[in-house]
């Protein structure tokens, strides 16, 4: 048992199988589907309304999404707590400035990377909230649903992606 | 219902979200999913766990939740839209994924295993965006974000069938896909 949960890897069907698992049962047990892209749409309305105070509450989109803690708040919290668990019952936690794969291209450079990283983050969440949802939210989820609009969405993240990359690491 | 404990109340919400999302947050690192090089990987085509683990978990999913609807258990939530909103808000997704390497579900777990790429830059970023589109909401709302738009619809209301006359199939061509990966050595 111990050595399993301690496992630096499982193959990606048994996490597969434990994803669509963990579906059924945050819908059956709380009429949920999982998502985290809302959640840093209201983080964002939160951190803006310490700022300008109740005035953020009047933007049309935080009417519709409160900037409040929620289920999928919680889940996301919930993400990294997890995942933090995971690695250190791995031994794989440590901190990590500037990842392999960019520092192989791009040179081991941190100021590059995060600046990098910001930029990405931005488009991401601007994409991540026009489109609706995120990869789990609409990749998993909506598909899941058979939704037409998910579908979509899956496609463009993945097709984005993919262009993205092969574009900037052929720079690289 | 006899599940009607877990839900309501707020508290029992939160601590349901939690429990989920740190199951969903061990998933995801035991699967490789928090790690940048793994996720370029998927979008430079060198290395398929995240098509792996994402199709598997649909093909589960979908099964599961369409019996759980069937046996009167549940019900689903698909999510409205847009050709204007879901594939030009995808692509402009995509761009930011094939950037910053982390999408949101799994930027929070790379922050969890210590990804300082994801807390310092990553996760502001995403904030700001997010931030940006609150501000151009009312802008979009009754232009682009209308153009192409579908409602909330699936693919079994779409073609007017049995939903299981669509999930057999597709669930089918996902695994031959998987079957296929795996013989292709991806």
């Amino acid at each position: 048992m111990m050595d399993w949960l301690g496992a630096d890897r499982w193959s990606p069907y048994a996490v597969g199988v434990g994803i669509g698992l963990l579906s059924w049962l945050t819908l059956l047990l709380s009429d949920r589907f999982i998502g985290a892209s809302t959640a840093f749409a209201r983080t964002s309305g939160m951190i803006e309304r310490l700022f300008r105070g109740e005035a953020v509450l009047t933007r049309p989109y935080y009417r519709k999404f409160v900037p409040e803690i929620d289920w999928e708040w919680m889940f996301v919290l919930g993400i990294v707590l997890g995942a933090l668990g995971a690695a250190f019952l791995s031994g794989s936690w440590r901190l990590l400035t500037v990842p392999d794969r960019w520092a192989a291209s791009f040179g081991d450079g941190f100021v590059l990377r995060w600046a990098a990283a910001l930029a990405g983050g931005v488009l991401m969440g601007l994409g991540a909230r026009w489109a609706g949802g995120c990869t789990s939210g609409h990749g998993i989820s909506g598909t899941m649903q058979l939704g037409v609009t998910s579908w979509l969405a899956a496609v463009c993240f993945f097709l984005g992606g993919i262009v993205t990359a092969r574009l900037l690491f052929l720079a690289g | 219902m006899e599940f009607a404990f877990f839900r309501g109340r707020e508290i029992r919400q939160w601590g349901s979200g939690l429990a989920a999302g740190v199951l969903f947050g061990f998933l995801l690192q035991k699967g490789g999913l928090t790690g940048y090089d793994v996720l370029i990987g998927q979008l430079l085509l060198s290395d398929f766990t995240v098509a792996k683990v994402m199709i598997t978990a649909v093909v589960t999913g979908m099964v599961g939740i369409h019996l759980l609807r069937g046996l009167g258990l549940a019900v689903h939530h698909p999510k409205e839209g847009s050709w204007g909103g879901a594939a030009i808000g995808g692509l402009i997704f995509g761009v930011g994924f094939g950037i910053l390497g982390y999408c949101p579900g799994t930027l929070a777990g790379a922050i969890g295993a210590g990804a300082l790429d994801a807390f310092l830059g990553g996760l502001p970023g995403i904030l700001i965006g997010s931030g940006l589109f609150a501000v151009l909401y009312p802008r979009l709302e009754r232009t682009i974000l209308k153009r192409g738009d579908f409602g909330i619809l699936t693919f079994p209301q779409l073609a007017r069938v049995n939903p299981w006359c669509i999930v057999l199939p597709v669930c089918l061509a996902l695994v031959l896909l998987l079957l296929w990966m795996e013989r292709a050595g991806l």
